[in-house]
């Protein structure tokens, strides 16, 4: 069964060839693009028991399928690589993208592309697995180049509408940069290490290099650039919110589930290399913490239910990278699996709603919500209580062990641990803001809701996921160093529990009625400036565009004519002028002709009598 | 520079007796005979050039109706 480990990406990938290039019918390209993901998911599952199986010291399996490229000392081996860390990838990736799928069949029945739809989440999923299995970070590179693709595709799906083309744009453009930075990364431990097999990374690079030096440091930063671009953290978070263009189960699986995690798996990978360089990793935990907070009061000043959801994300995203900056590896992972599971249930439930209004993404254009549309009403209480990381939730078991690792961080743990706490507070408040606004109060729009199964499934399974999934265990033992941490003072774990608590209570003071206290503050004028200041994502937009957008610009209107071209068409110019010159002599006269042979001659004989 | 093909056939024959008068002359100096034979290939020669130039011209006459030579400029640039 383990041999048939190629499969996984390569039925998504016939998945895609077949929906491209066959014109099928709407109900047997649902089938086949379902069904691929579905066919995954099962042979998934299967190879994963067969995997979980042998002693936990052999827990791997390796599958050359072909000799890629050699040059020099570097041979590159088109090489699959199954370890639990990428079982868990895998599984959440097939089984999340199932689901999705399934839900996709409903929720794009109306759309005139449907076909194109699916070929291109086939792509997305046959390109992430690649990320995944591969063993050497070429093979992942192409799968992360394959999902930014994908990811450019499905955002400006709906192509008529130049803003949609404009976010797209800005997505690929943003992770471009992140790309690059990796690139060079990944030049630099070739340039090394003449190797590019993750395993042997590791290895040469802990007998080679020592822990602080800048070879490490470096190259360590390089591929943090490349993650920071995937995941959307700082300073290359802007594209997030605007990917929300894109159809909503795009942004459950791309941006929410699987792309937006490649960044977190990369480092997970790649942890032996982070370890030789801990100040990029305190660099990483700082970054973690600045964007959960960033996004955390963004998504506080949010009226598009989906920028919310977008910006609650990156905050999530920080707390993995705050937890990878620490060293808790497996509490990452967690993090990312329970992510998935509730993030992906929120988003699938924020399109039910939507769909339910005819497309209507405004918050304060809905209320009351709770009685007409009762499925959503619960995903959204079960997600919201996930994400807030309440007791018994799986958000509960992963936020809470990454903020316990963090506190017992030295150093600047405790200031860290604060950040996080903070963090859940805000979360909590952003989450029931949108909660009590959407789904209490009075109504305002008629809805109805009316769903087939192939929705009501993929809900009702994620919900149980986003409850249960706390308790899966992750068989993280022989892949990464044991994080030692103590499990801090009692004053410590009762504040990480009750915290979200208190923002659930502020979310219920401030936005189940309306609040005298917080409409004085927002007419305020210093409420106004925070609440403006906030909105903007803390200008991030405005900066990028005033520093680096704005200059480029000009830069490309004083270059118009392509200064190093003009040297060339200055050649070709040339070479017409001489040509228009000696023309002059092709008069078509005899006479003049025969003038001019007469002076040849001449001047010839001339030359050979004076010599 | 004559423009009348009529005046060039008869600018080329008086170079031609110049040409032969030349060559009667060098081989009078230098007392050899081979000055007598080249002659003899001139006058050969100005008598061939002369049937195909006359011909020549009747066709330039009949194409062009003129017999000014700068009509023939179709080379031109």
């Amino acid at each position: 069964m383990l041999n048939l480990l190629w499969l996984v990406p390569t039925l998504p990938l016939v998945g895609f060839v077949l929906l491209v290039f066959g014109s099928l019918p709407r109900k047997l390209a649902a089938c086949v693009g379902v069904g691929s993901i579905g066919l995954a998911a099962a042979l998934t599952l299967l190879i994963g028991l067969q995997l979980l199986s042998l002693p936990s010291d052999e827990q791997l399996f390796r599958q050359m399928l072909w000799a890629w490229f050699s040059v020099a000392e570097l041979n590159v081996n088109f090489t699959l690589y199954l370890d639990p860390l990428s079982l868990v990838m895998m599984s959440i990736i097939t089984g999340i993208g199932f689901l999705i799928h399934l839900y996709s069949v409903g929720y794009m029945a109306d759309d005139v592309a449907f076909n194109r739809f699916f070929a291109y989440m086939n792509l997305f999923v046959a390109a992430m697995l690649l990320l995944v299995l591969g063993d050497n970070l070429v093979v992942l590179y192409l799968g992360w180049e394959g999902v930014g693709l994908c990811s450019y595709l499905l955002i400006g799906f709906w192509y008529d509408n130049p803003a949609n083309g404009y976010a797209a744009r800005k997505a690929f453009i943003v992770t471009r940069i992140g790309d690059t930075s990796m690139a060079l990364g990944l030049f630099l431990l070739v340039m090394h290490l003449e190797t590019l097999d993750i395993q042997a990374i590791t290895q040469q690079a802990n007998a080679l290099w020592l822990p602080g030096s800048w070879l490490p440091v470096l190259a360590a930063a390089l591929l943090l650039g490349g993650a920071l671009g995937k995941s959307a953290q700082l300073p290359l978070q802007t594209w997030l919110p605007d990917a929300m263009a894109g159809p909503t189960p795009i942004s459950a699986l791309i941006h929410a589930a699987t792309m937006v995690t490649a960044g977190v798996y990369l480092i997970a990978r790649m942890h032996e290399l982070f370890l030789l360089a801990p100040q990029v990793m305190v660099v990483i935990a700082v970054i973690g913490a600045a964007t959960l907070l960033i996004s955390g009061f963004t998504a506080l000043t949010q009226t598009d239910i989906k920028r919310i959801l977008a910006f609650s994300t990156m905050s999530q995203l920080g707390y993995m990278f705050l937890a990878l900056g620490v060293g808790a590896w497996s509490a990452a992972i967690f993090h990312l699996m329970t992510h998935a599971f509730f993030k992906a249930l929120l988003f699938l439930a924020a399109g039910a709603v939507i769909i339910s209004l005819h497309h209507e993404q405004n918050i304060f254009k809905m209320g009351g919500l709770r009685k007409r549309l009762p499925l959503s009403f619960w995903c959204f209480m079960i997600g919201g209580l996930a994400l807030t990381a309440l007791p018994l939730t799986s958000g509960y078991y992963s936020k809470h062990e990454i903020l316990l690792a963090t506190a017992s961080f030295e150093n600047a743990g405790m200031w860290l641990w604060l950040a996080g706490v903070v963090g859940a507070l805000i979360t909590g408040i952003y989450t029931f803001r949108l909660i009590f606004i959407v789904f209490f109060g009075e109504q305002q729009d008629a809805a109805q809701e009316s769903f087939g199964m192939v929705i009501r499934l993929p809900l009702v399974v994620l919900c149980v996921l986003s409850v249960l999934g706390g308790w899966i265990p992750l068989p993280f033992g022989e892949i990464f160093p044991a994080l030692h941490f103590d499990h801090g003072s009692s004053l410590v774990n009762w504040l990480t529990t009750l915290v979200p608590f208190v923002g659930i209570g502020i979310a219920y003071l401030c936005f189940y009625k309306n609040n005298a206290l917080l409409e004085s503050f927002s007419k305020a004028r210093s409420g106004q400036l925070l609440r403006r200041f906030w909105f903007s994502g803390w200008g991030f937009d405005w900066f990028y565009e005033l520093f680096f957008i704005t200059p480029f610009m000009c830069l490309i209107a004083i270059n118009k004519n392509d200064v190093v071209d003009s040297f060339y068409s200055l050649l070709a110019s040339l070479a017409r002028v001489l040509h228009r010159l000696l023309s002059f002599t092709q008069t078509g006269r005899v006479r003049w002709y025969a003038a001019v042979i007469v002076l040849g001659v001449v001047s010839f004989v001339g030359v050979g009598v004076m010599r | 520079m004559r423009r009348n093909i009529i005046f060039v056939l008869m600018s080329m024959e008086i170079m031609f007796n110049a040409v032969g008068l030349a060559f009667i002359t060098g081989g009078s100096r230098w007392m050899q005979a081979d000055g007598q034979i080249m002659f003899m290939l001139v006058l050969t020669l100005a008598a061939a050039e002369v049937a195909v130039g006359l011909a020549l011209v009747l066709q330039l006459y009949k194409r062009f109706k003129t017999l000014d030579l700068d009509v023939l400029s179709k080379l031109k640039g």
